[in-house]
């Protein structure tokens, strides 16, 4: 459902994605990995369309994307996650995921002055929507805290909830995982497989915990310095002489 | 620390000395035809100096007098207290503002004439800065030229009256309507710049449309304004002592009591006043709809929010939109108080009064800027001697608000939505 060719991202001097080529097809959870600095996230904010890509093709469901406005983006379905959590910290956490459901919302002004029943009605479902995904990350006790005051990991899971209720079609988690005890990392596995079998949607991984990697992933991408080092299943990657030579001479 | 503060200190008594001193110290006479220079009384060089004295003092010891100052709300006994339950305040909140509509509505019964209008000035602030607050507290955009949608607001209504005869009830929407419309027009192109320079283009705007006001004489009537704007009826009643329009009747007669210029003013404040409440009650209730939440999200997190679905243009110029609407309204209801505008009404010093009303009042709190609203406009009018220093006094209080209590009178608190299925 995605595929990406050839994408090039330079920052002045810096080509900080060179030639980057991955596909995404439905059902998957495919992985991106690499060494700090490889641009891991820069892949994805030209995907999310925060940034506009220098060079290369971005095809998601058949249509060209890239240099598209972010939003238009995330309305078609592809919706991500930050490296470092973004919510919005002075609102509940059920308004969080309010907000993300503004598409799904009656905005006429009109409308939710008068509140007519169309209005009342799509506020009740995406007020029902949010408890079911609240329930879903075991955040329901913590609806009506806010945000900002969620601890570490509680916050990266309402990142997560936050994305599902908008109903996406291809999920994109910036490490989610970092930051969190094993216990929770745990946790986001079972989560993250579940997005997988149960919602069909699919999911685009950055993450350098290796055990959750090669546990969830069905295909690995692995990059560094911005070029593309290898791909292939988790048993593949593992075993690529690059990769092992890239990882070793990091550490 | 003194030795250090002495340069700084030196410097700033001698800018006190240069800016004061030709000002102050230099007099322009007219003699005849002739204007002659004259060196100013020893008294006031006498007190130049002592004022570049006194700002060289403070600067040279004021981080000792601010740390003094600092400890001022220790005297203070509401400092310590623990901050109110949101739920249990917004309560409060809203029943001190039934108490003051309630209040409001007996007002103009018990006292003068000149206390109702000046009350009705009240009420078309607390309106401008009701709209105002929509812009700048809760989407964040630094509106500077917000007199301009005013000035759309009362034009309008002037033009409408003057070449098509139209009424005030009929003004009222089209005013309104047209300044969202200039919102919307500016807003667009101008949105996308941020900050700083999205406060200058505002402000570039404001003076545009009244430099556009002051100079296109043959409509707007330039300078000499546009008079005769009519008041509005009640159901066809008019308030003069004769009926100006064929059809209409006259209020007092037709409930058989007495002319009295009195009813004009009153039956103005109590329009004013209803308009007031309508903008109050719309704006509430917009800020718990989702567009509201998403004046919010982007100005929390502009990133997060795009990266959900929110056009950050579409949400802005919606806010940017509404805060002219009510521009407009307010505009219609002064052009017809005063019965007379020019473009001397919409200078920037009223944006700069509006936004002092919302910063003051504690961006995005609506009963903070009502209060704010109320003395901003009665403060002046009760220290009529100081009317020169008015200026002065403001910008005193305004730097001992940002010292004091930057976020404002009465903070934010946005009603929050809340999920009341936890069992
Ligand atoms: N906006 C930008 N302007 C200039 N350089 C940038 C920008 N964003 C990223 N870079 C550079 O691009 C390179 C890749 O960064 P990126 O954040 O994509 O790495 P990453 O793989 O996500 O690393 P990490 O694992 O630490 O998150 C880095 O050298 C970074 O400094
Ligand atoms: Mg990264």
């Amino acid at each position: 459902m995605l595929e990406v060719q050839n994408l090039s991202m330079r920052f002045g001097g810096l080509l900080a994605v060179d030639q980057v080529s991955l596909d995404v097809q439905e059902h998957e959870i495919v992985s991106i990995i690499g060494p700090n600095g490889a641009g891991k996230t820069t892949v994805f904010n030209c995907l999310s369309g925060f940034y506009r890509p220098t060079g290369g093709k971005i095809l998601f469901e058949d249509k060209e994307i890239q240099g598209k406005p972010d939003y238009r983006i995330s309305r078609l379905g592809l919706v991500r996650t930050f490296q470092h959590v973004r919510l919005f910290n002075q609102m509940t956490v059920v308004e969080n995921l309010l907000v993300a459901q503004h598409r799904h919302l009656n905005t006429n002004l009109i409308a939710g002055l008068l509140k007519t029943p169309d209005y009342r009605d799509r506020e009740r479902k995406s007020l029902d929507r949010a408890a079911y995904w609240l329930d879903r990350v075991g955040l329901l006790d913590l609806a009506n805290r806010e945000a900002g005051n969620l601890a570490y990991g509680q916050q990266r899971r309402l990142e997560i909830a936050r994305c599902m209720v908008t109903e996406p079609k291809l999920l994109m988690l910036d490490e989610p995982a970092a930051g969190l005890n094993p216990a929770e990392t745990r946790d986001l596995n079972q989560l993250i497989i579940s997005l997988k079998e149960d919602y069909n949607v699919s999911v685009v991984l950055i993450e350098h915990d290796m055990s959750l990697v090669m546990d969830i992933s069905d295909r690995i991408n692995v990059i560094s310095q911005g070029r593309p080092l290898a791909s292939g299943t988790p048993e593949e990657v593992r075993q690529n002489e690059d990769v092992i030579k890239a990882y070793l001479g990091e550490a | 620390m003194v030795a250090q503060n002495f340069g700084h200190a030196l410097f700033c008594a001698m800018i006190t000395l240069i800016i004061s001193f030709p000002i102050l110290g230099f007099n322009l006479e007219a003699q005849g035809i002739n204007v002659t220079l004259t060196g100013a009384k020893t008294t006031t060089i006498i007190g130049v100096v002592l004022a570049s004295i006194i700002v060289f003092g403070f600067q040279l010891f004021r981080d000792a007098i601010m740390g003094a100052l600092g400890t001022l709300p220790r005297f203070n006994p509401l400092a310590g207290r623990e901050p109110m339950e949101p739920s249990r305040r917004v309560k409060l909140e809203s029943r001190i503002i039934t108490v003051l509509v309630v209040l409001f509505l007996f007002w103009p019964f018990m006292v003068s004439r000149g206390s109702v209008d000046l009350a009705t000035l009240v009420l078309i602030y607390i309106m401008l800065a009701l709209g105002l607050n929509v812009v700048v507290g809760l989407a964040g955009l630094l509106d500077l030229g917000y007199e301009a949608f005013y000035a759309v607001g009362a034009y309008t209504f002037a033009l409408l009256s003057r070449y098509f005869d139209i009424s005030f009830w009929l003004a009222l929407p089209i005013g309104a309507l047209l300044a969202a419309l200039f919102g919307l027009v500016l807003g667009f192109p101008v949105l996308r710049l941020r900050g700083d320079y999205l406060a200058i283009v505002t402000l570039g705007f404001g003076e545009i449309i009244r430099i556009l006001l002051n100079n296109w004489t043959n409509v707007t009537g330039g300078p000499n304004g546009i008079g005769g704007i009519p008041d509005p009826t009640l159901f066809g009643m008019e308030f003069g002592r004769r009926v100006k329009e064929e059809g209409n009747t006259s209020f007092h007669e037709t409930f058989g009591i007495a002319y009295s210029g009195e009813h004009k003013v009153i039956f103005l404040y109590l329009i004013a006043l209803v308009l007031a409440v309508i903008t109050a009650m719309v704006i509430r209730r917009l800020m718990r709809m989702p567009v509201g939440r998403a004046w919010e999200a982007l100005r929390e997190d502009e990133i997060a929010a795009r990266s959900l679905g929110l056009s950050r243009t579409a949400v802005k110029l919606s806010a940017f939109t509404i805060g002219a609407f009510f521009a407009g309204f307010a505009g219609t209801v002064f052009a017809s108080k005063q019965g007379f505008i020019s473009p001397e009404s919409f200078v920037f010093l009223e944006s700069a009064i509006i936004l002092a009303i919302v910063v003051l009042g504690g961006m995005g709190s609506q009963l903070g800027v009502i209060l704010a609203a109320i003395a901003v406009t009665i403060l002046p009018e009760l220290a009529r001697e100081f009317s020169e220093y008015r200026m002065l006094i403001f910008g005193a209080a305004m730097v001992l608000m940002m010292v004091w209590r930057p976020q404002g009178l009465l903070p934010m608190r946005r009603i929050h939505i809340k999920l009341n299925r936890l069992e």
